[in-house]
């Protein structure tokens, strides 16, 4: 795994970025961010999504169009919620925020040395933005008595050629290092949070720590260092454990938990450094199989819905149940998972109990009448070996039918009552 | 999830409807149970919006709170729900009877006959997924401990009198539902899922439309196809027809029907408040219709998404009542109504809230209790129903086959000759039977145990010498041991349970676990973390 390509990348890239920029068509880019970078994270194994991302072609119109539309969408509610609990943490020069901060840095509330809260532009362009947070940090960590706050900085990623943008909630420096603050709005209740919010928080916490650790190494003149449990403690780098601040209960009093990423951050890196390798799914692509989403100067789409779905097809897809609420193209994925009949629809443990059976009918096919020749062989647990790993899981299903069958066949046995007490 | 349930899935994708899981009904259902179907209001957990519930499948109620983020008008919304709920809740409570048993008496050992009141009957509530058991599990928690006008000091936010005791009731019907085979309060995605497998994913079966979709999809449709439409189709208004059964709202309803709605009330309500400060009464009144006339509209898009899930609980009732009821149905429901019981007296006890966390005696208790009924569930459903067994075959934890042979034999080294007669029966099933593994006959006449003494794989053979449950005699007591030609099962399991060793009292808890509750931390703690008093309110 070569982590350090992921690194900006110099010229070999320019032709790998024209190529993901044809595939697109003149649509907008659409720019990766934290949240579809840590959804990658999600499902590794995806090439469609692989090189959907890349290419910054937006899946929600593809999904659309392909006919499937993602049936995703963040409530007024819910966002109403997060920006009112996001401004009450921020009140008081943001004092709800630094107290639970304090106490988990282990640094005494001294009331002596103020907060600087920098201006981070946040009003300009991406790039200005990017380098006046750079410039800000920079500051922030040369004094280690001070603390500063940056609030909605915006870090540089380079992802596969492209460069994305992402913008943590807060970023907290002092003592030279900073720490990133994931502001969330879901509660911790009497000492625990939904784990798998928590979960989806620290993916992409650990997206910005690695965009951080980058710029540090960066600055510092360094590799960012092989392992990604190594913690390089350069001037102005991240810790690997962040902070996540969610209201406590049902009330809205903030509270802070520090979560580690440093397993988050690994599966990020190993995730990005893959998509450096897009180069070799791109090759598999057909001459002219593009996801142009674009109207021509009429007004027609550019492709349509059958090309787009060709060039989907081409690409192959890992499909998984939990596509459908991770990715736009679930739906999608799904109706090819069901017609090309193959058992992922029903889950990945499916997969794994049907050993190399792979669509349904090869399934129900094991499973049939005629192949329960062979009823008894041995104890049957002892070949596990790969070579017979077919036949194993085919004389394993022929076997459930049958018992299966006479369940369903006979009908519910006669009982003396009140026998098997 | 084993190889016979998804051999089921594939089944059903095959056939493109539900294929039945079970041949038996596993779950008691109540005559009268009461349905309730939650919403809530997003990004705020817990937070309740509206719930639709009662006992009559065309009589449904509807509770609303018109402003999900006013705390106040949530409290009038689950004074409402308590006012409802609470008698259904309550109605099984004076009809008991008087079960015989008998008590120790800590000091002299002796053995007293004591009498105790279990009631006849208990409630059951049914909602529609297990995300609707973790909404009331929230909602009793948000609700337990706060403080009403009656207590001695209510607080500056006293809620409605009987909305704590709602709390408590929701608490103990969600702890419930977590002990294996319980039915006190059961999701119908988890009850229909028991018995039958759809073609899809246990993810996608969450979706109670869609899963009931693969039990009577439309002319023409498979499961599949009937399922995507209960999943994703919209009205020309970009509505989905069939809403998702919550408790979550879909973030379109809520973005294009639900906010304007809300934002009418607010603003009626803005209209009468600034009516009453100028003391204009034709205005206020006016202002007065307008609220009116927004909670009712807030009402009718409430009703119309709430109405879909509403038929769709009541239709997989009757899609569970067409199986016929378990044989150990009514020993489970029977600790249902301890349960219930128990609670019962608790309340009349008047005994605090239960606490946010359990102490350790209390958590250890719980998770033994569990087990123990997943252990019980797991051989009484075997018992029950030949499709769970075949489960237990799959996994060569049972074997069926017919009697071959029976030859007499004795063992004599004890003073007077016991029968321990040889069985042989032929079998296709490849149990995990070394030679001399106890196993267990399953529907005998009487509890019996016998022991493996040879296996022969080639013939498909086992034969096996019985050990008990043939009387007392020389000869095994006739009709004790099964004739040559007769179907038999037998266990590599025990068919009871055994009782856990006893666990302390809590006040006997080791101080390797905390120490008694009420020693040194407890009090530090319930002063400056009293969570009523602590939690913020608005």
């Amino acid at each position: 795994m070569n982590v350090s390509t992921n690194v900006p990348l110099g010229g070999p890239a320019e032709p790998l970025a024209q190529r993901l920029a044809e595939l697109r068509g003149p649509a907008p880019q659409r720019s990766l961010n934290a949240r579809s970078l840590a959804a990658l994270a999600a499902n590794p194994g995806c090439h469609r999504r692989a090189v959907l991302d890349a290419a910054g072609v937006d899946k929600s119109v593809l999904a659309a169009r392909l006919g499937r539309p993602a049936p995703f969408g963040q409530s007024p509610f819910a966002i109403a919620r997060g920006v009112i609990f996001e401004s009450r943490l921020k009140a008081d020069d943001y004092a709800p925020l630094l107290e639970p901060l304090r106490r988990h840095l282990g640094v005494p509330a001294d009331g002596h040395t103020p907060l600087l809260v920098p201006d981070l532009l946040q009003r300009s362009g991406p790039a200005v933005r990017a380098d006046r947070t750079a410039q800000a940090l920079a500051l922030a960590a040369a004094d280690p008595e001070a603390w500063t706050l940056l609030d909605h900085p915006l870090l540089r990623l380079d992802v596969a050629g492209s460069t994305a943008y992402l913008e943590p909630d807060a970023l907290v420096v002092h003592g030279g290092r900073c720490t990133v603050v994931e502001i969330k709005s879901f509660p911790v209740l009497d000492g625990s949070a939904d784990p798998a919010k928590v979960g989806a928080a620290a993916r992409q916490a650990a997206v910005y720590v690695l965009a951080l650790q980058q710029a540090a190494a960066a600055a510092a003149g360094q590799p960012l260092a092989d392992d990604p449990y190594t913690e390089q403690r350069l001037p102005g780098s991240p810790r690997t454990s962040v902070l996540l601040v969610c209201p406590k209960d049902f009330g809205n009093r903030p509270t802070a938990v520090t979560v580690d990423v440093r397993r988050e951050l690994a599966t990020t890196r190993r995730q990005l450094s893959r998509m450096t390798g897009i180069g070799r799914l791109l090759d598999a692509l057909p001459a002219g199989a593009d996801f142009d989403l674009a109207a021509e100067e009429d007004g027609a789409p550019a492709r349509s819905a059958e090309q787009l779905a060709a060039s989907v097809e081409a690409v192959p897809a890992a499909y998984s149940p939990d596509c459908l609420s991770t990715c736009e193209l679930g739906f999608h994925c799904r109706a090819q998972a069901r017609c090309g009949d193959r058992v992922e629809q029903l889950g990945r443990g499916v997969r794994g109990e049907l050993g190399s059976i792979r669509t349904v009918a090869e399934a129900l096919a094991a499973a049939g009448p005629s192949t329960r020749t062979s009823t008894v062989t041995g104890t049957g647990t002892g070949d596990q070996d790969g070579a017979g790993g077919a036949d194993d899981a085919a004389e394993r299903l022929a076997y459930a039918a049958a018992l299966r069958a006479e369940a369903l066949g006979a009908p519910a046995p006669a009982r003396a009552p009140g026998t098997d007490a | 999830m084993s190889l016979l349930t998804t051999l089921a899935r594939l089944e059903a994708v095959r056939s493109g409807r539900a294929e039945p899981l079970a041949t038996v009904r596993h779950r008691h259902l109540s005559d009268r149970p009461m349905v309730l179907v939650p919403l809530t209001a997003a990004g705020e957990s817990g937070a309740p919006l509206a719930v639709m519930l009662g006992t009559d499948r065309d009589a449904p109620r509807l509770h609303l709170v018109p402003q999900p983020l006013n705390r106040t008008l949530r409290f009038d919304f689950l004074a409402e729900l308590a006012a409802d709920l609470l008698p259904y809740l309550e109605s099984f409570a004076d009809d008991v009877e008087q079960i015989e048993g008998s008590e120790k008496d800590p000091e002299t050992g002796e053995k007293t006959q004591v009498f105790r009141e279990l009631c006849a009957d208990a409630p059951q509530l049914i909602v529609p997924n297990g995300a609707g058991v973790h909404h009331l599990a929230l909602i009793g928690r948000s609700t337990r401990f706060r403080r009403t006008v009656e207590d001695n000091e209510p607080g500056p936010y006293p809620a409605p009198v009987r909305v704590p005791l709602l709390g408590r009731w929701l608490t103990h019907l969600t702890d419930r539902a977590q002990v294996p085979g319980s039915s006190l309060l059961l999701p119908m995605t988890g009850l229909l899922a028991r018995h039958w497998a759809t073609g899809q994913s246990h993810l996608e079966d969450q979706h109670l439309a869609a899963r009931l979709a693969w039990h009577r999809p439309p002319p023409g449709l498979t499961g599949a196809e009937a399922a995507e439409l209960a999943e994703s189709a919209r009205d020309e208004h970009g509505q989905l027809l069939h809403p998702p059964a919550g408790p979550a709202t879909d973030p379109r309803f809520d973005e294009s029907v639900l906010a304007p709605a809300i934002t009418r009330y607010d603003s009626a309500v803005g209209a009468l408040q600034h009516s009453t400060e100028q003391r204009d009464e034709a205005a206020a009144e006016r202002a007065r219709a307008a609220v009116r006339a927004a909670v009712e509209q807030l009402q009718a898009v409430l009703t119309a998404v709430l109405l879909p899930t509403w038929r769709d609980v009541w239709q997989g009732l009757d899609l569970l009542r067409t199986l016929p009821p378990a044989g150990h149905l009514e020993e489970r429901w029977t600790g249902d109504r301890w349960s219930y019981t128990g609670h019962r007296d608790r309340l009349a006890a008047g005994e605090p809230p239960q606490p946010r966390q359990d102490d350790a005696v209390t958590a250890a208790r719980k998770l033994a209790q569990r087990e123990r009924e997943q252990a019980r569930l797991d051989v009484q459903e075997a018992l029950d129903d030949p499709l769970a067994m075949a489960e237990h075959r799959l996994a060569g934890e049972a074997f069926s086959g017919v009697v071959t042979e029976v030859v007499p034999d004795w063992d004599t080294t004890g003073r007077s000759p016991k029968p321990r007669p040889l069985v042989t029966l032929r079998t296709a099933d490849r149990p995990h039977a070394d030679l001399g593994k106890e196993v267990h006959r399953v529907h005998g006449p009487s509890a019996q145990k016998a022991e493996v003494v040879a296996v022969d794989a080639a013939e498909g053979t086992v034969t096996l010498r019985v050990l008990s449950g043939m009387g007392r005699k020389k000869e095994p007591e006739p009709g004790s041991l099964p004739e040559p030609g007769e179907p038999v099962t037998f266990t590599l399991f025990e068919l009871t349970v055994r009782q856990s060793a006893p666990l302390p009292e809590p006040d006997d808890t080791p101080w390797t676990h905390g120490g008694p509750p009420g020693a040194a931390p407890a009090p530090a703690r319930s002063t400056a973390e009293d969570p009523s008093a602590s939690e913020e309110w608005e």
